[in-house]
């Protein structure tokens, strides 16, 4: 067991707390900047997916996890990202320029979702995100001079940057480079008054009002952040693969998005990644898996949906902090060892007040 | 009087939406969980009551009977099952565990081969009837959603402010600790709704089948009823079935008279009106706590 002793006040906010943080996370770095001499072609695909959901991820835990508004929307703003960046990139902008414009244009898309969230809150909010969505797919696929309907829209392989990120491991150190900033942003975004003004709305509306916190900037600014990571993403999707549909955009992305910040763990960013890798690794799971089942389960068209659900109601019903609150408690036996109290994260139960006034 | 026909037709589709939205506002009002598995609770009771009319052989009205109370039994044990351990928890644990159990619900009757794969139809008695009255027309089918509508809502909303056990509810949601302490059975109370909202659901499951097909993604429309509960307000239980109205009839006339497309997001764009305008819709009550 480590002991830490303060003896200085940036020691509660520094990213890299101890010697401990700094060998793993670098050891964990050498690994993935290893990567493509390790795994094959395939891997290294699923390795680049898991990256841009690890971006969309953060861009989603920030309002879901750290502000504590729900959107189910967020399929939208990946969407825009993706045909910003797209339509850009067929009119010959260079790389770094045509992503800058996909973030602003997801960001302009968040601050509009962000205005009706400054009245309403809870399922409202939730309800407007949908609607958005919805609105965003409509267009996506009506507007057919610019985004080709349903017909569907290619896109080509990023232009500038040299030309070295069109064959595959470039594009997956393009991607790594971009989820390891966005991390370090969001990271140090969340020690900055801001981010623990987003806590603070998060915890107590009322509070936080009291503490001089402007309660609808703060949010504005939570929502366009947000849409604005979720929109990068977009980008480095629509690259990845190659044809965008409205149909990839749905409500049911946001709801696999939502997801995957839950399963990872809400209110933390390592919960971001973990999901990522967990949303990514089980569709594979589940095919290797069919092949162990009788033909009358494992051939069955609904037993991705429902093994979705499956997970999604018992994650929340046995370990509501998700992956990375289970890691949290595995960390603290081994600590702990032999002395971890059973009682330790026991769940408080408390009768619920109402949230129309929290 | 081509307007008034479209009228007509939205007013019928309105009261389909109306009868899903109820079960929303049944639930938040009571248990202020929002239940994102009302489209597949209703789907559900229309195969329960498909699978009654094939395999059992009872008629239409016994149907619409033994589904109604296979789905109140099943909303009873869902909240029992999934709710009750989320109890006092925030409320994205309870919509995280709806969603999830409908992708569960979704998933697991289109794993039924042949019975969930497929698209069904459910024959009513009063099925291909029609009324005329003055050049107008409408089928029997809408005319019975649109009584079953009514009849709900309004034995709904007399439940909740005429009964003990409906002011209870109420008490319940608004202070769940303050409802204990006055001796309400708060858990019991929330399993006694989820089964009504069931009940509801499998109503609108089972009137929906002669007009709709019954397959597995049937459920989607409570995307549909949703922005009809926002609009109405969320804890308004007349204002679901005026939401649904409004909403059937609006979606109907920009499908007429607008162009391709904004049928789809006629839905979206009002509820957007709605919360920027009225964020507690036309009949819900607003609150705000002074600081």
């Amino acid at each position: 067991m480590r002991f830490l002793y303060k003896t200085d006040y940036d020691q509660d906010i520094r990213l890299v707390r101890h010697s401990g943080y700094a060998f793993w996370y670098g050891l964990l770095l050498a690994l993935l900047i290893a990567l493509p001499w390790v795994v094959s072609d395939y891997l290294l695909d699923q390795a680049i997916f898991i990256g841009i959901y690890a971006i969309a991820g953060l861009g989603l835990m920030l309002v879901v996890g750290y502000t504590g508004l729900v959107s189910l929307g967020h399929a939208a703003f990946l969407g825009i990202g993706a045909y910003t960046e797209a339509i850009l990139t067929a009119r010959g902008w260079p790389f770094p320029l045509s992503v800058s414009a996909a973030v602003l244009a997801a960001a302009s898309a968040g601050v509009i979702v962000g205005l009706p969230a400054l009245r309403v809150r809870g399922i409202y909010l939730a309800i407007a995100t949908i609607a958005l969505g919805t609105i965003v797919e409509e267009i996506l696929a009506r507007w057919e001079s610019v985004t080709g309907g349903n017909a569907g829209l290619s896109v080509s392989t990023p232009r500038g940057l040299f030309g070295f990120i069109g064959a595959a491991p470039g594009f997956y150190y393009l991607t790594l480079a971009i989820a390891i900033s966005s991390t370090l942003v969001v990271l140090n975004l969340l020690r900055s008054p801001t981010g623990r003004a987003f806590v603070a709305v998060r915890d107590s509306e009322t509070s936080a009002r009291s503490l001089g916190i402007h309660v609808a900037r703060t949010k504005t600014t939570a929502f366009a952040l947000s849409a604005a990571l979720t929109g990068l993403a977009g980008a480095l999707y629509a690259h990845k693969i190659r044809f965008l549909s409205p149909d990839q955009f749905t409500v049911l992305q946001s709801v696999e998005l939502l997801m995957l910040v839950f399963v990872g763990g809400v209110g933390s960013v390592h919960g971001a990644v973990l999901g990522a890798v967990f949303l990514i690794a089980l569709p594979q799971m589940i095919a290797i898996a069919k092949d162990f089942l009788p033909p009358a389960i494992g051939g069955a068209a609904g037993l991705q949906s429902a093994v979705f659900g499956a997970l999604i109601v018992g994650f929340v019903l046995f370990e509501p902090l998700g992956l990375y609150g289970r890691w949290v408690k595995i960390r603290h036996y081994l600590e702990m060892f032999p002395f971890y109290r059973r009682g330790t994260y026991r769940r408080v139960r408390v009768f619920q007040r109402t949230e129309r006034n929290r | 009087m081509q307007f008034v026909q479209i009228v007509i037709g939205g007013i019928s589709q309105g009261f389909v939406y109306g009868l899903v939205a109820l079960g929303f506002v049944l639930i938040y009002k009571a248990t202020e969980a929002v239940n994102f598995a009302q489209g597949e609770l209703m789907m559900l009771g229309a195969f329960c009551g498909l699978a009654l009319a094939t395999w059992a052989g009872l008629p239409y009205w016994a149907v619409l009977l033994g589904s109604v109370a296979i789905l109140a039994a099943f909303g009873f044990a869902t909240e029992f099952v999934l709710l009750r351990p989320v109890f006092g928890e925030p409320s994205f644990s309870a919509i995280m565990v709806t969603i999830g159990l409908g992708f569960l619900a979704r998933g697991l009757v289109t794993m039924i081969p042949g019975f969930g794969t497929d698209s069904h139809s459910l024959d009513a008695p009063f099925k291909g009837q029609v009324i005329e009255a003055g050049g107008l027309v409408i089928g029997m089918e809408h005319v019975v959603i649109i009584g079953a509508g009514l009849l709900l809502s309004a034995t709904l909303y007399g439940l909740f402010r005429f009964t003990r056990i409906g002011i209870a509810m109420q008490a319940v949601s608004q202070n769940q600790l303050a409802a204990w302490y006055v001796g309400i059975p708060v858990r019991r109370l929330n399993g006694l709704v989820w089964a009504l909202s069931a009940a509801v659901a499998a109503v609108a499951g089972v009137l929906l089948a002669p007009i709709a097909f019954i397959h597995a993604n049937m459920g989607f429309i409570g995307l549909k009823a949703f922005p009809a509960a926002v609009i109405g307000g969320f804890d308004s239980l007349p204002g679901a079935i005026a939401g649904g109205l409004i909403l059937g009839v609006i979606e109907a006339l920009a499908g007429f008279y607008l162009p391709e497309g904004f049928k789809d997001v006629a839905a979206s764009v009002v509820v957007l009106v709605v919360l920027a305008v009225r964020p507690h819709g036309l009949f819900g009550q607003a609150s705000r706590k002074r600081v």
